[in-house]
């Protein structure tokens, strides 16, 4: 999964909704939502990105978070060269990380005993503080915190997790619109 | 096929096709606000549900136990050094802990 999917962040959610009981439906739709984000990061980089169409696509799987922040030259535009390779740094360590975790993670002895299932949701925890830089983000997450909660006890495994997704809907609202805008033209964005 | 067989399918197939996309279809279009404005908030919507029910849930009834300490230690944690790795470090061991008590 490491190797061909190469998305942290999607790759644990799909994985602690399986752990939970979740079906794949809910495991595979809750890790589209969580790479969602690469669409508009794949999109923003493409006018900086050499070569053709399928070329163009080939190298849009190397979008991930880190080598995307690090290639923004700030302008708009982004380092092409800077995203390949820090791409292709991550993945080498990302899949020999998995790999030594899986051949020698069972030397390890009893996961729980060493409080190994906490190491999920306090990784999510980490990514979520990264994400709420602003009062609207605070706002997404405690409310679909809550509604995920909240649907715990009558839902099936999974679907709590996927119904709270619902909460970016608070996107829609028109201020939320006008600030993205604004955020855009502060960032030059190609046009 | 198992659900770990379909479930990395899905994920790969995916994943592959919402990287492709943008480059190819959008190629310097630009994507409509409200669209971009909605996805950017479903991160933080999905990591806080998923943090939530790994905290507040065990199967499909709401308890608190060892690892909602665990979970909580780690929020201080990452809050006090800005650091992932004593994030998840800290919640791992304050989960053991309290399961020896």
């Amino acid at each position: 999964m490491s190797a061909i999917v190469f998305a942290g962040s999607a790759q644990f959610a799909s994985v602690s909704i399986i752990a939970a009981g979740g079906g794949a439906g809910a495991a595979v739709a809750a890790a589209s939502l969580m790479n969602s984000r690469f669409l508009p990061m794949s999109a923003a980089v493409g006018p900086s990105l050499s070569g053709g169409p399928l070329k163009r696509a080939a190298k849009g799987q190397a979008v991930v978070d880190a080598s995307w922040a690090m290639s923004s030259r700030g302008d708009g535009s982004f380092d092409e060269h800077l995203l390949l390779g820090a791409s292709a740094i991550a993945y080498v360590t990302w899949v020999t990380g998995t790999a030594v975790g899986a051949i020698w993670g069972d030397k390890l002895g009893d996961p729980d005993a060493l409080g190994l299932d906490a190491i999920f949701p306090a990784f999510f925890f980490g990514l979520l503080l990264n994400e709420l830089h602003s009062g609207r983000a605070r706002g997404v997450a405690a409310l679909g915190a809550a509604i995920a909660v909240a649907l715990v006890p009558i839902a099936p495994p999974g679907i709590p997790v996927l119904v709270a997704s619902l909460a970016s809907l608070l996107g829609l609202t028109r201020r939320a619109r006008a600030d993205m805008q604004l955020r855009q033209e502060a960032e030059g964005e190609p046009r | 096929m198992s659900t770990a067989a379909v479930t990395i399918a899905g994920c790969c197939v995916i994943t592959a096709a919402i990287k492709a996309a943008g480059p190819i279809a959008l190629g310097g279009r630009e994507l409509p606000t409200w669209f971009t404005s909605v996805v950017i908030l479903l991160s933080p919507a999905l990591l806080a549900a998923l943090v939530a029910t790994q905290a507040f849930a065990e199967g499909d009834r709401l308890a608190l136990n060892a690892d909602t300490v665990g979970i909580a230690a780690g929020g201080l944690a990452i809050w006090r050094t800005e650091s992932i790795i004593a994030c998840v470090v800290v919640a791992a061991a304050a989960t053991a802990a309290v399961r020896t008590l």
